[in-house]
């Protein structure tokens, strides 16, 4: 049997006929997305259970209320829980992904404005960006928007005051403590530094999602012109 | 075989019970946003239960049928017509080649569904045919589209009809104001007089509101607490954002979210609510976890009895 501290097992709280919440943790760290990770991943093959949203700190369990009792859902769940093999390598499915950006100031037109609060030169800013490994902790917002944390403490930046109407797809952007590519044009306040040629959501994939909860995620700076071999686009502000 | 669209309405949207399974990505389920009317039109043709509709929101729809069916009426009443002769919901009916088929406007409710013998017959995107507009999924392109003049919706011709109507005091009734909710996620951040307030308060439906989101406007209510860390969103979660005006986030609502929520409101209450028009005023009723599963479960059981 596994050697389950009962104060690290998730309070399940139900939040309508057919959903319940299991809370982790009040403070966001690794050890607890791992365990939302693993988890979500367990659950996935359990009868009854319809959808599974994992966030920074809780994981949503929808179920099928019109054929599966709720005790007997929440009972299964905590099976699972108590069952994980404490030896299982802890992100089952979790990927290393690498994403390429071009850093320039047609595609990042907050470079500037990051590195006037930063006190850092735009070199660095692309530095400190692109060194640092990041974790998905969370995906949704849009379909395979990822927030990636966390950011180095000299990038940390609030979002703009008024949000951009359109953010144009593959942007780079940054703001609090966290960084994220937008995977589809939408409004969005954060501040943008780049862009990435490749696409974050394709419906014909396998994975759907380029980015799920749990990945690690590294950028990779890239020149004007392999952004262009790669098929980057200029477009948009 | 099929029906001709030859006027396309306000906004007509393919569904089916909803994409599921994909939340984890940020994908929502869309779906029909009157689940047991929706439920009650595959009912009376002996339909799969997630067998595909026509959901229509306001009306202004205009269809030609091309072969003979057997079709379901369910949902709001949209001053409908069967060749300029009026006819009304929650009943099946006998349609022959050349038929016209004419919802109006609303004159009871605001959301119709029809349903055709076997079910429209659509490409699925991802598991499902519900039609997100927004994240350009499903549909009869599968890009998300609403219906369009000249589209075809086909489907199996039948000759076979059975004349069957929803018992009367199975219909839901459109114009019940109190919206039972469960009280759960962060209810408890509110003080006991923020939520007396809550649950006392009329709040009246905004012309803001949507598929995503039902926004209401009514006295503020406010949280002890500014946001919280961002979390999954059952169905019907009542967020309440710092301005403090609720909306209640329905079928096609985002995954995740950081602000406050008093609870879900169930998927009968969902349903009723989503026949609401803007202007019309409404109030929150709590509710525990076992009443919701039981008016869930007696609903259900009404509909899998008379089948």
């Amino acid at each position: 049997m596994s050697q389950i501290d009962a104060s690290t097992l998730p309070s399940i709280d139900m939040v309508s006929d057919h959903a319940c919440l299991l809370t982790f943790s009040q403070v966001i760290n690794e050890t607890v997305s791992n365990r939302i990770a693993q988890l979500t991943h367990h659950l996935k093959r359990l009868n009854g259970v319809v959808d599974l949203v994992p966030s920074y700190t809780t994981l949503l369990v929808v179920f099928d209320g019109d054929h599966y009792d709720r005790f007997a859902i929440i009972k299964a769940i905590r099976h699972v829980i108590t069952n994980i093999d404490p030896n299982e390598p802890l992100q089952t499915d979790c990927r290393e992904i690498v994403i390429p950006v071009y850093y320039g100031k047609e595609v990042g037109p907050d470079l500037s404005d990051v590195s006037n609060h930063c006190q850092l030169t735009e070199e660095e800013i692309i530095q400190r960006h692109s060194e640092t490994i990041y974790r998905a902790y969370a995906v949704g917002f849009t379909p395979g928007f990822a927030f990636l944390g966390n950011t180095p403490n000299e990038l940390h930046i609030p979002r703009k005051n008024t949000p951009r109407l359109k953010v144009p797809i593959g942007s780079v952007a940054i703001a609090e403590n966290q960084t994220a590519v937008y995977p589809s044009v939408t409004p969005g306040g954060w501040q943008i530094i780049g862009r990435t040629p490749l696409n974050l959501i394709d419906w014909g994939s396998e994975n759907l999602a380029l980015i799920a909860m749990g990945d690690s995620v590294r950028f990779e700076p890239i020149s004007r012109d392999e952004f262009l071999v790669l098929g980057g686009q200029l477009d948009g502000f | 075989m099929a029906f001709k669209v030859i006027k396309p309405g306000l906004m007509a949207l393919i569904q089916d019970l909803g994409r599921h399974g994909h939340q984890s990505i940020g994908l929502t389920t869309g779906g029909p946003m009157d689940e047991m009317a929706f439920r009650w039109g595959n009912a009376l043709l002996d339909n799969d239960p997630n067998n595909t509709q026509i959901e229509i929101t306001f009306g202004m729809l205009t269809l030609e049928a091309q072969a003979d069916t057997s079709i379901a009426i369910t949902g709001a009443d949209l001053a409908t017509s069967l060749n300029g002769k009026s006819i009304t919901p929650w009943q099946t009916y006998a349609i022959k080649k050349n038929d016209v088929l004419t919802f109006q406007q609303p004159v009871w409710g605001l959301r119709a569904y029809l349903a055709v013998k076997g079910g429209f017959l659509c490409q699925p995107v991802l598991g499902s045919v519900a039609t997100v507009v927004r994240e350009k999924l499903g549909g009869l392109t599968g890009k998300g589209d609403k219906l369009q003049k000249g589209d075809w919706l086909e489907y199996k011709a039948s000759s076979e009809h059975k004349q069957r109507a929803v018992p009367r005091s199975a219909i839901p009734d459109y114009s019940q104001t109190d919206i039972p909710l469960v009280l759960s996620y962060q209810y408890q951040s509110f003080s006991s007089m923020e939520r007396a307030h809550f649950f006392s308060s009329d709040f009246t439906v905004s012309s803001n509101s949507d598929r995503m989101g039902y926004r209401m406007e009514g006295n503020a209510i406010t949280s002890d607490i500014k946001g919280i860390i961002s979390e999954g969103i059952a169905y019907g979660a009542v967020q309440i954002p710092k301005d403090g005006q609720p909306i209640v986030l329905l079928r096609d609502r985002q995954t995740i979210g950081g602000y406050p929520k008093m609870g879900c409101v169930t998927s009968y209450g969902g349903g009723i609510l989503s026949q609401k028009k803007p202007g019309d005023v409404i109030q929150f009723t709590p509710m525990t976890v076992d009443q919701a599963e039981h008016e869930r479960h007696l609903k259900m059981a009404r509909l899998n009895q008379w089948r």
